[in-house]
């Protein structure tokens, strides 16, 4: 028994390698204002990583609906600017309250059927959701989008496109994606996160445990539907506009991309998948604007033909 | 009203011949293939381009667009699909997405981001009148020609030898691998069927849709998915209902509450599947 504590507090430990990367992050960001605005947008594409990472990686649930959570959390943000409160912050956090309670009343839909069935209505609440966003355009301005303004941060730093803002804006992004990448790790590490991995190796099995799925599953997908929403408040205030192609499906296959180049379950790989996912999709661009997709698709390909597992077995024993 | 409802058939005939293939894999062979949609427009582009730049008049490059992406599809099936027979469903999605993200970049850079029109042939335009039901002559051409598409689907899939071949090898490909049947060239030969369905019904849909273009494989790829999980992925009839009931849902849809959009379908497919997991029209429990 005091052999496997001994293990779970050696994972609990920070590693040197997880501490050197995010100080390699805070010293790109400094180091290179110029590319600020690129590194924000793969901070928060990886946070949306890291929120999807919580259902499929460590509870094995697929959804292709991630977006439908990115997008609420968007508008949460630009409407509470649009009404008149500014403070980035409280954007943010804002947008944990409707998409952790649309989460909570939809999680109850991933309970029943297949994997396919699961892709198949998450899929379908996204699409619901971006056409009443496009529906009701009193609120959300419809397909014109919400361009809203966010004062600066703690009254001082100033977040935009202009000047210091995309370098304030990615150490922003950074500093709420640490704080949720750290929730994240305690809750993974938590015996709920080891119920979760059980949930996920063997549900059947589990339940003979007395492990029970179904509340450990609505429980994730909430969280997990808080992170999203937080991800898609950060990008709309810092690219100060939400708009409906927040919600659209190309988003939801993108991020389960990012997170599975990374690889699923141990928390960076979203971050990590996510940060390739903008490299290339940026030096690929720079060259052929409208053919980035294709080198992306083969990267796919070429990713599920060589295994997804052979390649994660191989960067878990370089960790 | 009557009108309405043609239409909607007709619409929903076109889905079911966009689908028929997806149901086929998916429901006999497991495989998910969000790819599909790319052999779509793959028929449409051949029924475009052999009429736009070739001048071969409308029907005559129908039997093209079915075989043309049937040999694709079996070309792909031999090298790259048949690998991933069995493997999760995640890595089936993904390998398939991975084909839809460089299919419609690839066809971007061959034959440029306009859309291709097709100028339907006079004999299909037009409308007749019938009793006071008015219907488009071209609604009827489809209806007339997917329906019978779809029955002799269902006959060959259910009355034929090759029928109970392929769902015996569905069952259990191993045993009915044992009892002597060819299990690989059933599979490739569905494969190359559903695949070619797809190039006609892009062909078809075409028209219907304002021309082909790189973005066909993903516009058409959810509500094809919606289909087939609406109807149920147990083959020929669960999909033929499914698309049916979301071309008639959509048209009427459109038609009395324009400004709730395509919500309704989204909201049937996510009531279906809460209430019914596998499906209108599945057949028993099977997980």
């Amino acid at each position: 028994m005091t052999d496997v504590l001994a293990h779970l507090r050696r994972r609990e430990r920070w590693g040197v390698a997880e501490i050197a990367f995010w100080l390699a992050l805070v010293a790109g960001i400094v180091a290179f204002p110029a590319r600020a605005g690129l590194v924000n947008e793969a901070l928060i594409a990886g946070l949306f990583a890291l929120s999807l990472d919580l259902i499929l990686g460590l509870t094995g649930i697929v959804s292709l609906g991630q977006a439908a959570f990115f997008g609420v959390g968007a508008y949460t943000a630009a409407i509470l600017a649009n009404a008149g409160y500014h403070d980035p912050l409280l954007g943010v956090l804002a947008a944990i309250v409707p998409t952790a309670l649309i989460g909570f009343l939809t999680a109850p839909l991933l309970l029943r059927g297949s994997d396919l069935t699961r892709l198949m209505v998450t899929m379908g609440v996204a699409l619901m959701l971006g056409e009443l966003a496009n529906r009701e355009d009193g609120l959300t301005g419809g397909a014109d989008g919400l361009n809203f303004t966010v004062a600066p941060l703690f009254g001082r730093f100033a977040i935009g496109s202009f000047g210091e803002g995309p370098r304030n804006a990615a150490l922003f992004s950074l500093a709420v994606l640490f704080a949720l990448l750290f929730v994240a790790r305690r809750l993974a590490r938590s015996p709920f996160g080891i119920s979760l991995t059980a949930v996920r190796e063997n549900r059947l099995r589990a339940g003979a445990l007395g492990i029970s799925a179904a509340w450990r599953i609505v429980a994730i997908y909430t969280i997990s539907a808080a992170f999203a929403g937080v991800a898609g408040a950060l990008l709309a205030e810092t690219t100060q506009i939400a708009s409906l192609d927040l919600f659209e499906f190309h988003r939801s296959a993108n991020v389960m991309l990012m997170l599975i180049i990374g690889g699923a379950g141990y928390l960076y790989g979203g971050v990590i998948g996510a940060g390739v996912f903008i490299l290339v999709r940026d030096v690929v661009s720079a060259e052929t604007p409208e053919y980035w997709e294709f080198w992306i698709g083969l990267m796919l390909v070429a990713l599920v033909l060589f295994g997804r597992e052979r390649l994660a077995n191989l960067v878990r024993l370089r960790r | 009203m009557l009108t309405l409802l043609l239409d909607g058939i007709a619409y929903g005939m076109l889905l079911f011949v966009l689908s028929a293939g997806l149901a086929v894999t998916l429901g006999l062979m497991n495989f998910i293939n969000l790819a599909h949609g790319a052999f779509a427009m793959l028929g449409g582009y051949v029924t475009a381009l052999l009429m736009n730049r070739a001048g071969v008049p409308f029907l005559a490059t129908l039997p093209l667009a079915f075989l043309i992406p049937a040999a694709v599809g079996v070309a792909l099936e031999r090298t790259l699909y048949r690998r991933l027979y069995g493997a999760s469903p995640l890595d089936q999605v993904l390998f398939t997405i991975g084909l839809v993200f460089m299919a419609m970049p690839a066809a971007n850079y061959l034959l440029g981001n306009q859309p291709q029109q097709i100028n339907l042939p006079d004999f299909l335009h037009g409308r007749l009148e019938f009793q006071g039901v008015g219907i488009g002559v071209y609604r009827l051409f489809t209806i007339l020609l997917c329906g019978a598409i779809a029955a002799s689907l269902q006959i060959f899939l259910v009355r034929t030898r090759f029928g109970a071949q392929l769902r015996a090898a569905v069952d259990d490909s191993r045993v009915a691998g044992g009892m002597g049947i060819n299990v690989d060239l059933l599979f490739a030969i569905t494969f190359a069927v559903g695949s070619g369905l797809a190039g006609l019904g892009g062909a078809l849909a075409a028209d219907v849709v304002g021309g082909v273009d790189p973005s066909f494989p993903l516009k058409f790829l959810v509500i094809m998915l919606i289909v087939v999980s609406i109807g149920g992925a147990n083959g020929v009839l669960g999909a033929l209902f499914g698309a049916l009931l979301l071309g008639v849902l959509d048209v009427l849809g459109k038609y009395y509450a324009p400004t709730i959009g395509a919500f309704i379908i989204y909201a049937v497919m996510v009531a279906t599947l809460t209430l019914r997991p596998n499906g209108l029209f599945a057949k028993g429990d099977r997980r």
